[in-house]
């Protein structure tokens, strides 16, 4: 992105109440605490393989109110949720949980990342991200181990009822 | 921590399989349950799990939580706490546990959310992973008791992962998530040396590989390098998810960077199992991807201690 264009959107679209959104959301609550030490980034083996993504920056981009920038780009979909910031920020942020508050807000803008469509989709037709059929049953009894029957029902009643999931007509909705 | 087996108390759980380990793990889940037999585990196979949660919570946490508490109730119904053998359902399924303990308020709005599919949810259901109920509920002096063929001579490096030990709040700080000790002491009663090695407690880098398959690859390089550095016999981990990285993806890993790691990769009830005397095969051996008939030679060719 150029730097003409960088400036614009700080200027124009400037949210100083996106911080206030974000802290409400479950896992935002501390992210005002946040002394830009630097330590959440330090630990972030993301970070560490990606420099394009940088906790710290992006907690800094939130206290500012860069809230298209922060929602729109991808980044905040790079985090691994692994938690080797959260255990060590000494302001008591919850990193990861915020990762995950940012993300949830992003989806309700929109910006849901294409791979957790097709995630929450399969979710709704089999009940679990990797299907079991015949085949995988068949190869479970190889080793002994007992059939699953897979049946998504319960899981899509409550995946739409939270509007993860559209409902639909005419799908069969066991998925099984 | 909490007591070692008592004489008569009887270990019963439900086995939680979530979504990878029953189609791509089932040399750990095999094994687990072998495991789990010999050591007078009771693991019950509850209809209607589905998956615990965790995807979900990137797009719409009380999804994920309302996912969860389905599952526990499931648990709840049969009078039964979970165990779980992949560290993320269990970080999911226990962080919903710690979320409706200290907000009674949020059970409530998540009981009116499960009356659509005729279900409650009133808190009881306890979540352990696998290896920590071998460590803290049977414990290491009863472990070793059921050593027949101990692995003396053999040296792997462990993998902790990341949700096994953290959000360590989750876990009741069960052990420091900085300095974890519980894989190596389970490691060592087996007979075999556990190496240190720095990426012990890293991240695998399977969170990231939906999103950007390159950098999760880098993340697992760093614990790929950090083990294979050590000299290890194998790596030996403990979640599903793990092994999607560090196993299933290696051989790829290794062709990005240019790198040959050749580094057998076995879950911990695999190894436990060996030195219990459980044959390789029903251990699911045959669905170890790299290395493992020259692990099982070395196994093998190891003194009889
Ligand atoms: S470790 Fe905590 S206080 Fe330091 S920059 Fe990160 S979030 Fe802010
Ligand atoms: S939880 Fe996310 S931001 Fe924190 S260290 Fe892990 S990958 Fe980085």
């Amino acid at each position: 992105m150029s730097q003409e264009k960088r400036e614009k959107i700080a200027v124009d679209k400037l949210d100083p109440k996106f911080k206030d959104q974000v802290a409400q959301e479950r896992g935002g609550e501390m992210i005002v605490r946040c002394f830009a030490c630097g330590t959440c980034s330090a630990s972030c083996p993301v970070r560490q393989a990606n420099d394009r993504f940088n906790p710290r920056r992006i907690i800094h981009m939130v206290l500012l109110g860069l809230k298209d920038e922060v929602l729109s780009d991808d980044f905040v979909w790079l985090c691994a949720g692994c938690f080797s910031c959260q255990e060590r920020c000494p302001q008591g942020v919850k990193i990861g949980d915020l990762m995950t508050a940012l993300r949830n807000i992003a989806v309700r803008e929109g910006h849901i990342h294409p791979s957790f469509t097709a995630q929450m989709n399969l979710l709704g037709k089999a009940g679990r991200l990797m299907e079991i059929g015949d085949f995988e049953n068949k190869k479970r009894g190889r080793f002994k181990l007992p059939p699953i029957q897979q049946d998504a029902a319960e899981v899509r009643t409550l995946l739409e009822k939270c509007g993860v999931l559209q409902p639909e007509e005419v799908q069969d909705r066991g998925g099984g | 921590m909490r007591a070692t087996l008592e004489k008569d108390k009887k270990l019963e759980y439900a086995l939680f399989l979530g979504c990878t380990v029953p189609v791509r793990g089932m040399n750990y889940e095999t094994s687990a349950r072998q495991v789990a037999q010999k050591l007078g585990i009771a693991l019950v196979d509850k209809e209607g799990f589905s998956c615990c949660g965790f995807p979900v919570q990137s797009v719409n946490k009380h999804a994920a939580l309302l996912l969860a508490a389905r599952n526990l109730s499931l648990a709840e119904e049969a009078g039964l706490d979970i165990c779980v053998l992949c560290s993320a359902c269990g970080v999911n399924l226990s962080e919903a546990n710690h979320a409706f303990q200290s907000d009674p308020d949020l059970l409530s709005r998540i009981n009116a959310d499960l009356k659509a599919v005729g279900k409650s949810y009133s808190g009881k259901t306890k979540v352990k992973h696998f290896v920590r109920i071998l460590y803290e509920e049977v414990g290491l002096d009863q472990l070793r008791k059921h050593i027949r063929q101990p692995l003396s001579g053999l040296a792997v490096a462990p993998f902790y992962g990341c949700h096994y030990l953290k959000p360590a709040e989750i876990h009741d700080r069960f052990e420091d998530p900085e300095d974890p000790k519980s894989l190596e002491q389970l490691i060592e009663i087996t007979g075999a040396q556990a190496l240190y090695h720095s990426s012990r407690i890293s991240c695998c880098g399977g969170g990231v590989l939906g999103i950007d398959e390159p950098t999760a690859q880098k993340v697992a390089k760093m614990t790929l390098d950090s083990a294979k550095a050590t000299g290890a016999d194998a790596l030996v981990l403990q979640c599903g998810t793990c092994d999607v990285m560090l196993e299933v993806s290696q051989k790829k890993i290794g062709k990005t960077f240019e790198v040959e790691y050749n580094l057998p990769v076995v879950y911990y009830p695999q190894l436990l199992g060996l030195a219990m005397g459980i044959s390789p095969e029903e251990l699911g051996f045959a669905l170890n991807r790299v290395g493992s008939r020259e692990f099982l030679e070395r196994v093998q060719s190891l003194p009889i201690g």
